[in-house]
């Protein structure tokens, strides 16, 4: 049961061999049992889940059930859902219910699916290893030592741990497909503009970009068809006809012209992950793929520019977290300064306070043109590389991470070394592209090694056509730890 | 020794959409606290802004409107400070690329034309409202007003007394509610403008400016800015210097305080906001927004000078607004004799207006009314004179003007037999008055028309009058 596809699953509720009831119970209760150790929900909330649950099962007897209906969804703790404490997995919102619904949250209420429960995640998004969440580090459930990776750790490990079989994240910097990669799990981050900004808690917002996390390909290209689609309420929500993402999943990669890039096979990239991937590289050949070469040669720049146009978005994003109208606000205070100096101060946490100071800094008089407009420069050299290189192939592969999951507290000091783990994704979110995770192996550690695939603009379809080969030709995306 | 006075102003105008720039909350004045503060308003975690295309109609029909330049592509960037009223943390406006740049507004000043350059209009949203009152030491928030759409007009500093000040904001004001953009309530805080003042002597550069912050009446806007230019005289004469600062003005004591100085202000960090696309607004779309534009006061204006022989002055004043104008032409249109038909509208009309507070739409002797009253006094049935009491019982709702000369009597006597008559008995029971006219005192002539009047209650056709009494009194 634990380890049944969408699909699976979606055909015993149809065929009544289980209810959605049944279903959601059994996941609540892996949550029970796992959930003290792993910590990779922050809320969970049986009333509304079975009350869900019970609604879908109405729909089901109805014959009004669609691919989604009945199916638990673990819900990253960064969209809205009215009704639910949505933290961002910060002390600053710990104390806030929301009263409205992200896009996200209501295409899946559409659909018929069941909150499971909102997951864990690093504060306000900003992490590489879910260990600056205000309600603890989650643990990787391939090695209890290890973190799962960040911002969507806590989806990431659900999945991995089977506490549910699908979840939402979002990816700003690699925040999907590094914890995909880390926990060894599948997951996508669509182009920019094609899953709604509304009502998922913004952290850098010409980044930000929501998608779903999963066992495989095929079922991420079900939640994608849920997710995706035109939200008049964001502005940046682009407005193209509907898509069906499962719709060439069967078709053959033969002639496929997959692009790797030389840059993501240099320095700092652990060679046991090399081989895992250049193993999965020549997997796709025996299926018929072509190697080309390219080049992205502003790889470098990414980290620099991403650490200038993030944070600076950032320091503007967190300014309404002021304790005023909601959320934190400090028990003792002189006045106005002093209200929003201590709530700030105590409901942040450091790595939050750190990249509001450096985007605070970035847009300051005088120094604006040298730091920000010159990131946003960086950025378009960023994009032209991908474009180029797409001119001469139809995908781009290579690791997600430079290492497996690294050990809890192992980078906690260093937050240069953290934000290097995220070199090879910051660049597809700065560029605005499509890219994936996929599990592709292990290392002799047992910590898994995820296969990042980039596409080109809309190209999703494509993607997971490319993915969904792979894992029907292998069995890593279906290995589960031992717990 | 001689002083220049610099004065540039910034207009905030709300501009009249019913819902707000970038939430589809009501915009309505009035309401209890928050009523019209939705989720985008109250900046909940994950909300985002949409622009309301209603809103940049107005800044184009603006951009139109003073001859500037409406830009194909400008951009929303936010502007970072903290404040409770001030929800998300930024207010959303337009930086470096604005909707609308140049342009300009002519004035009348003394019966001079002077052109004021604007630099340029952007767009951007309100803030709420700090309640202060009423919470015990705290501090009441109202958001209501929060992210209303806002049309911020900035000039060059091209004016050079409070006066022209004056007349620049007042042709500004007229502007916007002729364009159908801005309700013009000062009161409701829907035209609010900043000055900013600087003095030099002639020949001299620009001095250090001071901005007089939020003055909300064109009476506080006069008395701030000459307050504020006779203050950095003194202070400059003084032996002092001027330091860049924000000043609000205090209306009770009649002088400016120091708000904040420049060490003080602000570091707003604006940048491009990542919620929002560029306004793209096409050729197309500018075009569509030209056809809707009305006859804009400058231009009627001149019509009213070269078509209908007015005087600038008279003019300027009937289209001081869009309505009294619509007013004026509609008299004018019955009874085609413009200049008694403005002296009626700038005389009786405005006077008996302003006396009772009322607006012109609110009047009651409709223009159709105004007109009947006026062809009665042109076909010579009543004088001049008599007109203002029928007007008066007109005002009083006592009917149309024929009924009231009807009701009362009062047509005036054309008929020469019958007046004939009478001069006949005021020559027989005024000898000795006669004979002295007869013996040359001219000045007694008067005293037979004043005799005639009363004995026909003024109703006595004055120009028939005048000639039978000369022809009779000649003997």
């Amino acid at each position: 049961m634990l380890n049944k596809n969408l699909k699976e699953l979606s055909g015993m509720l149809a065929g009544r061999e289980i209810s959605s009831v049944e279903l959601t119970q059994e996941f609540l209760g892996r949550i029970e049992a796992l959930n003290p150790e792993i910590n990779a929900f922050i809320t969970v909330d049986k009333d509304i889940s079975l009350k869900q649950a019970q609604e879908a099962d109405r729909r089901i007897a109805q014959g009004n059930a669609g691919p989604m209906t009945g199916i638990p969804v673990a819900q990253k703790d960064i969209f809205c859902a009215k009704g639910w404490r949505t933290t961002c997995g910060s002390k600053m919102l710990s104390n806030f219910v929301s009263p409205y619904d992200a896009h996200v949250i209501e295409r899946f209420d559409q659909a018929g699916a069941v909150n499971i429960g909102k997951t864990n995640m690093d504060e306000f998004a900003m992490g590489s290893s879910n260990e600056t969440s205000f309600f603890g580090a989650v643990k990787n459930p391939w090695d209890r030592r290890a973190v799962p990776g960040g911002s969507s750790g806590g989806s990431a490990a659900a999945i991995a741990a089977r506490m549910a079989p699908v979840a939402t994240g979002t990816d700003t910097g690699g925040s999907i497909r590094q914890p995909a990669a880390l926990c060894g799990i599948s997951g996508i981050k669509p182009t920019y503009g094609v899953v709604s900004r509304y009502g998922m808690i913004a952290f850098a917002s010409s980044l930000d970009q929501g998608g779903p996390m999963g066992k495989s390909a095929q079922d991420l290209s079900i939640m994608l068809n849920v997710m995706a689609g035109f939200d008049s309420r964001d502005s940046t929500s682009l407005d193209r006809p509907v898509e069906d993402y499962s719709r060439s999943l069967d078709e053959s990669v033969a002639g496929l012209r997959i692009g790797i890039p030389k840059q993501y096979f240099g320095e700092g990239l652990d060679p046991e992950v090399e081989k895992v991937v250049q193993d999965a590289i020549s997997q796709y050949e025996k299926l018929g793929a072509k190697i080309v070469e390219v080049s992205l040669p502003n790889t470098r720049l990414s980290i620099p520019a991403y650490y200038v146009i993030a944070p600076a978005e950032a320091s503007s994003n967190l300014s309404r977290y002021d304790g005023v109208r909601y959320g934190f606000r400090a028990q003792e205070y002189a006045d106005l300064v002093d209200m929003y100096e201590k709530s700030r101060a105590q409901g942040f946490g450091a790595e939050v306070k750190r990249r509001i100071m450096v985007g605070t800094y970035v847009l300051s008089h005088g120094y604006y043109d040298a730091y920000y407009i010159q990131a946003q420069k960086i950025r378009r050299l960023i994009a032209r590389d991908f474009t180029e290189s797409f001119a001469k192939c139809d995908v781009i592969m290579g690791p997600t991470s430079p290492s497996t999951a690294f050990d809890l507290g192992e980078k906690g000091d260093d937050p240069v070394q953290m934000y290097l783990s995220d070199i090879y994704t910051i660049a597809v979110n700065l560029a605005g592209l499509p890219g994936m995770s996929i599990p592709a192996g292990f290392a002799s550690n047992g910590r898994p090694v995820g296969l990042q695939i980039v596409g080109n603009y809309f190209s999703e379809a494509k993607m997971l056509n490319v993915a969904h080969q792979y894992q029907k030709n292998t069995d890593w995306h279906l290995r589960m730890p031992s717990i | 020794m001689q002083w220049e006075v610099v004065i540039g102003l910034e207009v905030h105008a709300q501009l009249s959409t019913a819902s707000k720039i970038f939430s589809g909350a009501s915009t309505e004045f009035g309401s209890a606290p928050n009523a019209h503060a939705c989720a985008v308003d109250v900046a909940l975690p994950g909300v985002l802004p949409v622009l309301n295309r209603g809103a940049v109609e107005c800044a184009i029909r603006f951009g139109l409107a003073v001859g500037g330049k409406v830009s194909q592509r400008s951009v929303f960037a936010r502007k970072n400070y903290f404040y409770p009223d001030l929800p998300k943390g930024y207010q959303i406006s337009q930086f470096d690329l604005p909707v609308v740049q140049g342009g300009q507004i002519v004035i009348l000043v003394d019966g001079v034309e002077k052109t004021v350059r604007l630099t340029r209009a952007h767009l951007e949203e309100d803030a709420g409202k700090s309640l202060h009152e009423d919470f015990h030491g705290m501090t009441g928030i109202d958001l209501n007003r929060a992210g209303t759409p806002l049309l911020e007009i900035v000039s060059e500093p091209d004016m050079g007394s409070a006066q022209e000040a004056v007349a620049y904001a007042k042709e500004l004001h007229s502007l916007v509610r002729y364009l159908g953009i801005c309700d013009g309530n000062m009161q409701e805080g829907s035209f609010r403008c900043d000055a900013n003042v600087s003095v030099r002597r002639p020949g001299e550069p620009l001095g250090t400016r001071r901005e007089i912050k939020n003055l909300n009446s064109f009476r506080f806007l006069q008395q701030a800015i000459e307050y504020e230019i006779q203050w950095q005289i003194e202070t400059i004469e003084d032996g002092g210097k001027i330091q860049q600062a924000t000043v609000l003005f205090d209306s009770e004591k009649g002088e400016t305080r120091m708000m904040r100085s420049k060490e003080e202000a602000h570091d707003y960090r604006y940048f491009p906001d990542p919620d929002l696309l560029p306004l793209v607004i096409d050729e197309k779309w500018i075009g569509e927004v030209a056809t809707t534009l009305p006859e804009l006061p400058h231009a009627k204006r001149s019509r009213y000078v070269s078509s209908f022989g007015l005087s600038a002055y008279d003019a300027g004043v009937l289209t001081a607004s869009k309505e009294l104008a619509a007013y004026f032409e509609e008299v004018v249109s019955i009874h085609p004799e413009p200049k008694i038909c403005a002296n009626w509208v700038m005389g009786e009309i405005n006077g008996w207006l302003n006396k009772a507070g009322i607006e012109i739409a609110d009047c009651p002797i409709s223009s159709r009314s105004l007109a009947g009253l006026l062809v009665r006094i042109g076909d010579g049935t009543i004088s001049g004179k008599i007109a203002k009491e029928v007007f008066e019982a007109m005002w009083n709702g006592e009917g149309e003007a024929d009924s009231i000369i009807e009701k009362k009597g009062l047509k005036q006597i054309s008929d020469s037999g019958a007046l004939e008559a009478i001069v006949d008995e005021i020559i027989a029971a005024n000898p000795s008055q006669v004979a002295d006219y007869r013996a040359g005192r001219d000045k007694l002539f008067s005293f037979f028309v004043g005799q005639a009047m009363k004995a026909t209650k003024g109703q006595a056709n004055p120009v028939e009058l005048t000639e039978i009494l000369k022809k009779k009194l000649a003997g």
